[in-house]
């Protein structure tokens, strides 16, 4: 076992070598293998995180939710509405929300205004997202002023930031009275943002959902499920349209590493020769061609991945963002939460580092199978 | 201890290009001595020198190493005769580009993976021996013929083996460095070691160190068998 140990460490230290002899070609070729990795993972794992986000979004969303529609546009939702939908056989709760947006001038950034339904702040206190807090520069214990909807100026004592687990969901958040936010946006106290339904049976939610929309003419119904899948087909379009766009440049890839590593130059033929002739195999000499390969293919696909997962979990993804992430569908100012999906990784390594050794391999089984007496010819 | 019997050898036996260099030959190699071959190019020395140490299979006939049929042998095995029982000076030395003279002396050994400690000992004290142990760690491509030769004796010593074979070993030096290669050989052949040797200069096949000279022409051996 020892033996096989010291072999390893030998044919290791000589493919080493061997990849500094050719600096060179070995430096470009790894140079430019980490760069399609380092794309083909970004995209990979932004549009993993994105998904991973909305899921987060949506876990916490009802399952059915109700708004007014006037003349085709959401309006504000009258309390009556509540008992209406109350009275409906397999609804277990409904509950009226208040939320909406405010531009602040002074960051410059839009807040998602909430009234949460528990644990709301007492009037005259917020708790605020870490992106608010962020770009206000605001602490605990600061005071924040806004215009009313008449013009007064509301003021508010910071009492909490929110310590998300998705910094998408809670980034911009501003956690408000409801006092606080009717007496802001001027608000009666018989109208509501929407409304939340819980149904007893989820098998019946589609059922429900007619019943709600029989009764009540005037609103339009949104399923969570319906919200889940058009995230889907949003992320799904994208990420295909980012893959087929890279698509053009990994086949180039792929052709200048076939022809990098299946083209055995003079030099590499004579090589291979000397070692038959000095006492090699042909196995040894596929294990140390193999190993460069993979020494190459597994150092590119490290560092192209370690770079993949500092540009989208630590700079945000500059380059996918206008395409990957939309005003349409999310929140322009959030950082992705960090995560590695394992089934991802082994794709991308098999799609990578596999077919690299492969055509580094082949070409030399060829040559390392010719008699080794050509050295002395 | 090497036996040949009635081997012929074709290069692209078949096709129109067909050519025999070996024509059927029969040779008795003793353990421990000199040998030299001698002819003119293409008389086969070569071509015989590669059936004897393992590199080549003959078309026909067969070749014996110490009793046993060496001739029909998996690659397998033949690599593994090669590795422990032959050392090969080859005529233009065949060191590896960009690696140290010290890393040249060790590649044979590397697939045995053995201690990489001692290996090192060991190729480090065959370059002493060869006065060449201030030029370990020069690249190969840096040493002159004589050194670079002296690299290629160390080689083809590091797996202690009990054969020599060197092909035109002096072909690319002056007289000068043809009799320390020769003063090299008589150290080997004091060791106990077998040496082969193809070789067209007198000097070689004059030298009191050889015990025998076999010549060959056309692909038979012609003198000395």
């Amino acid at each position: 076992m020892s033996n096989w140990f010291g072999r390893q460490r030998a044919l290791m230290d000589f493919a080493v070598s061997s990849l500094a002899r050719r600096k060179g070609k070995t430096l470009g070729l790894l140079a430019v293998y980490t760069v399609v990795v380092f794309v083909l993972a970004s995209a990979m794992l932004f549009s993993h995180a994105l998904r991973r986000e909305a899921a987060l979004v949506l876990a916490g969303t009802p399952e059915v939710l109700v708004q007014r529609l006037v003349a085709g546009r959401h309006d504000l939702i009258p309390a009556s509405h509540l008992q209406a939908i109350r009275a409906i056989r397999g609804v277990k709760s409904a509950e009226g929300r208040l939320w909406g947006y405010l531009f602040d001038p002074a960051a410059a950034a839009n807040y998602t205004l909430m009234v949460p339904a528990d644990d709301a702040p007492a009037p005259g206190q917020a708790v605020i997202g870490s992106g608010v807090a962020q770009v206000r520069e605001a602490a605990i214990g600061d005071i924040m002023s806004f215009r009313a909807h008449d013009g007064q100026l509301v003021s508010f004592t910071i009492a909490g930031i929110v310590d998300p687990q998705s910094a998408l969901v809670a980034a911009d958040l501003f956690l408000v009275s409801e006092t606080d936010y009717r007496r802001l946006f001027g608000i009666a106290a018989d109208r509501f943002t929407d409304i939340v339904v819980t149904v007893r049976n989820p098998r019946e939610v589609r059922t429900v959902a007619e019943k709600i929309d029989a009764a009540l003419p005037d609103t339009r119904i949104i399923l969570r499920d319906e919200i889940k899948r058009t995230y889907e087909s949003v992320f799904d379009w994208r990420e295909g349209m980012v893959l087929l766009l890279l698509a053009g440049a990994v086949l180039a890839f792929f052709i200048f590493a076939w022809e990098k590593a299946s083209g055995l130059s003079a030099e590499e033929k004579r090589e291979i020769g000397i070692l038959k002739a000095v006492g090699w195999e042909t196995g040894d000499v596929i294990a140390l061609k193999s190993l460069e390969g993979v020494l190459v293919s597994l150092t590119a696909f490290l560092l192209g991945y370690l770079a993949a997962w500092l540009h989208v979990f630590q700079w945000g993804a500059p380059l996918f963002e206008p395409v990957l992430k939309g005003w349409s569908v999310l929140y322009p100012d959030f950082r992705l939460a960090p995560h590695v999906d394992e089934l991802q990784v082994a794709t991308l390594f098999f799609f990578t580092v596999f077919p690299y050794t492969l055509a580094n391999v082949v070409p030399i089984w060829r040559a390392a199978t010719i008699d080794p007496d050509q050295v002395m010819r | 201890m090497i036996g040949l019997s009635q081997v012929k050898k074709a290069y692209n036996q078949g096709r129109a290009n067909e050519f025999w260099a070996l024509r059927g030959v029969d040779l008795h190699l003793e353990r421990g001595r000199v040998t030299v071959f001698r002819g003119p190019s293409g008389s086969g020395k070569t071509t015989l020198l590669t059936m004897v140490g393992c590199l080549a299979r003959p078309s026909s006939g067969r070749v014996s190493l110490e009793g046993r049929d060496i001739s029909a042998l998996p690659e397998r095995f033949l690599t593994e005769i090669r590795r422990s029982t032959f050392g090969f000076v080859f005529q233009s030395f065949n060191l590896l580009k960009g690696i140290t003279a010290l890393e040249n002396v060790m590649v044979p050994a590397y697939p045995l993976g053995g201690d990489h400690g001692a290996l090192k000992r060991r190729a480090l004290e065959l370059l002493d021996r060869l006065h060449m142990a201030d030029k370990a760690h020069s690249n190969a491509e840096w040493l002159s013929g004589g050194e670079a030769q002296r690299v290629a004796i160390a080689r083809a010593l590091v797996n202690d083996p009990r054969i020599v074979i060197a092909d035109e070993p002096t072909a690319n030096l002056d007289s000068e460095r043809s009799a320390q290669f020769l003063d090299i050989v008589a150290q080997l052949k004091a060791e106990g070691r077998t040496v082969l040797m193809t070789s067209h200069d007198p000097l070689v096949a004059e030298a009191p160190v050889v015990d025998r000279v076999v010549s060959l022409r056309d692909g038979l051996i012609a003198g000395g068998g």
